[in-house]
């Protein structure tokens, strides 16, 4: 017969993860609120001074609107506060799969040279006049960051299935693309005429202000059919963390999920950045806040991540708009400066929960 | 009950060979076997070709088992894992590859049972990163035990445990072994262990079985020369275990 302190074990472990488990979900479910808050406040900020009740009749109602009001909630405000969540979940879960797949926490669209070789692009078209796909030259400059970012990802990705390159390998040649890909940069500002120089300093520093409906649409599009495809490998991915023999002897095809993983991220990665530009920091801090709040266990660990991204993106939109009163501030500058007190103060708070 | 055999059983990495020719007759279950051997010598990579994750010729025969993949659990040598994960949910993780979403009760109760049995039942809700080496592998033995596995391959299992602790860990595993009639292959460095502890004992040397057979007629004097390359006696003890006792290197 068990003792009394045997039987008291027994239910304190599974008890106290219940307790795990709900714990993180409410967590999960607060954020998700702050997420809200931050939308609607995103929405109710901009150069053109309304009341926030008129912002919400406008929203509810956009019918009894004025047409004007009507016009900057919906056209304008809407796609770019909508715009800030694709993107910043985008980038954050693609972070996030990064730094799994490669065991890496310095893994990240931006560290990898995917956000390097979309700014190459970019300046190829506002620079040269260079379309890398010629059939669309109305979006030149967003076609050929995406190509350039999808040719990145995808050198990584094959990289990534030669026979002896390890992850630490992978990590090192996205770095040595994100100094390649500098360079030419740098060169074909050199080059550039004072106009196209500006245009492509501004694309460089990211930017929601070209926030489309479409653009939102396709974004969400790619968030809504890649998320699940990772939902449904969530065991098998967090068992990736315990190293490539421990994942292997659970019967994980730990080479075949690598390379599903690290397509499906290509993806994820290229679109926003050719549709905003470089904002590197949201790929490589979301997943970090996401793992320090309800740690790696992709079953939270995701969507943790998708939240993260999102809110920290949303919350610099809001501050790029009250930061100088009257004008938008490029949202690629604002992201670290808001970031990294705040990722600081988690690091310095939480170092055991950290990577 | 279960059995396994290997038939020229070999391995290599690309071109490279790095075993070859391994067989052994049919381990039943309820046994435990010690792979021994120097360093390099090929004893992880014969549990990875057991357990499938390298490809090399040969055949592995496993009878009397209806639990595919399941069946054959193999425990790394590396536990150095630095994932944000609290002991149980690494244990969990290990127990719900290939399962759905939720997790019942009864599983939770497996992994309870489990820590309790191995005595870790205080590190369940610590860090994986902040365990030492020894508790690393306890916790990495509980992931290969909840997955009540048929054959268990367990590499070093003990290099980074106290003596208590190795005692503890490798009576429970010959004991569960004999208990849930499974079969447990162990890779040791401490030969007494073998002596103690395994029925049979494969040695393996440069990438090829040097002998196998029962423990006693394995490890003698004449094979710790020329494997081992050291001058060494094999002695009961006052208890009538046999130990080896080492003169020197060569």
């Amino acid at each position: 017969m068990a003792s009394f302190s045997q039987v008291q074990a027994e239910v304190t472990g599974r008890e106290q993860y219940r307790a795990l488990a709900f714990r993180r979900i409410l967590i999960l479910v607060g954020l998700t609120a702050a997420l809200c808050f931050s939308i609607s406040a995103d929405m109710a900020l901009g150069p053109a001074n309304y009341a926030l009740s008129d912002v919400l009749s406008a929203l509810f109602d956009p019918a009894a609107a004025a047409n004007q009001l009507r016009v900057i909630i919906w056209d304008i405000r809407m796609p770019i506060a909508l715009m800030a969540v694709t993107v910043g979940a985008s980038l954050s879960v693609a972070g996030a799969q990064m730094q799994t797949i490669l065991s890496n926490p310095l893994a990240s669209p931006f560290t990898l040279g995917i956000s390097a070789a979309a700014s190459f692009g970019a300046a190829l078209a506002l620079v040269g006049g260079v379309a890398i796909f010629p059939g669309a030259i109305e979006y030149m400059v967003p076609l050929n960051a995406f190509l350039m970012a999808m040719a990145a990802a995808l050198f990584i990705h094959f990289a990534s299935t030669m026979r002896g390159v390890s992850v630490e390998t992978i990590v090192l040649l996205g770095i040595a693309l994100v100094f390649t890909f500098n360079a030419a940069l740098s060169l074909l500002e050199y080059l550039a005429s004072e106009q196209a120089l500006a245009a492509v300093v501004f694309w460089t520093m990211g930017s929601l202000t070209k926030a489309t409906w479409v653009k939102v649409y396709f974004t969400a599009a790619v968030l809504v059919v890649t998320v699940p495809l990772f939902m449904r490998q969530a065991w098998a991915l967090t068992a990736l963390r315990l190293g490539d023999d421990k994942a292997a002897s659970l019967g994980i095809n730990v080479r075949r999920l690598r390379l599903q993983t690290m397509m499906i991220v290509s993806l994820l990665a290229a679109i926003p950045v050719s549709f905003v530009g470089t904002i590197g920091f949201v790929g490589l801090v979301g997943p970090h806040i996401a793992r320090m709040v309800v740690g790696e266990d992709q079953r939270f660990f995701l969507p943790g991540s998708v939240i993260c991204g999102a809110l920290l993106l949303s919350v610099t939109s809001v501050v790029s708009k009250i930061l100088i009163p009257g004008a938008i501030l490029p949202i690629g500058v604002i992201t670290a400066l808001v970031g990294v007190p705040f990722f600081f103060v988690l690091i310095f708070s939480n170092r055991r929960r950290s990577w | 009950m279960v059995a396994l055999a290997l038939a020229d059983v070999g391995a290599s990495y690309g071109r490279t060979t790095v075993l070859s020719n391994v067989s052994i007759d049919d381990l039943k279950g309820g046994s435990v076997t010690a792979i021994i051997g120097p360093n390099a010598a090929g004893k992880s990579t014969l549990f990875k070709r057991i357990a499938a994750l390298v490809k090399g010729p040969g055949l592995v025969k496993l009878s009397d088992t209806d639990r595919g993949s399941r069946t054959i659990c193999y425990m790394p040598q590396d536990t150095g894992a630095n994932a944000v994960l609290t002991v149980y949910e690494s244990i969990l993780l290990s127990a719900k590859q290939g399962g759905g979403w939720r997790v019942a009760d009864d599983e939770l109760n497996g992994i309870d049972e489990i820590l309790r049995a191995l005595r870790i039942e205080n590190l369940a809700f610590r860090g994986l990163g902040e365990l030492s080496g020894g508790q690393r592998q306890l916790v990495s033995l509980a992931q290969a035990l909840v997955r009540r596995p048929e054959v268990l391959l367990m590499d070093e299992p003990t290099s980074a445990l106290d003596l208590h602790r190795q005692i503890e860990v490798l009576s429970f595993i010959a004991d569960l072994a004999r208990r849930n009639g499974m079969i447990v292959l162990i890779a040791l460095h401490d030969l007494n262990h073998a002596l103690r502890y395994c029925e049979n004992t494969i040695v393996i040397a440069n990438g090829a079985m040097a002998a196998s057979g029962p423990t006693s007629d394995v490890i003698t004097d004449a094979m710790l020369r020329d494997i081992y390359k050291i001058n060494a006696r094999i002695e009961n003890c006052s208890q009538g275990t046999p130990m080896v006792i080492v003169d020197g290197a060569i």
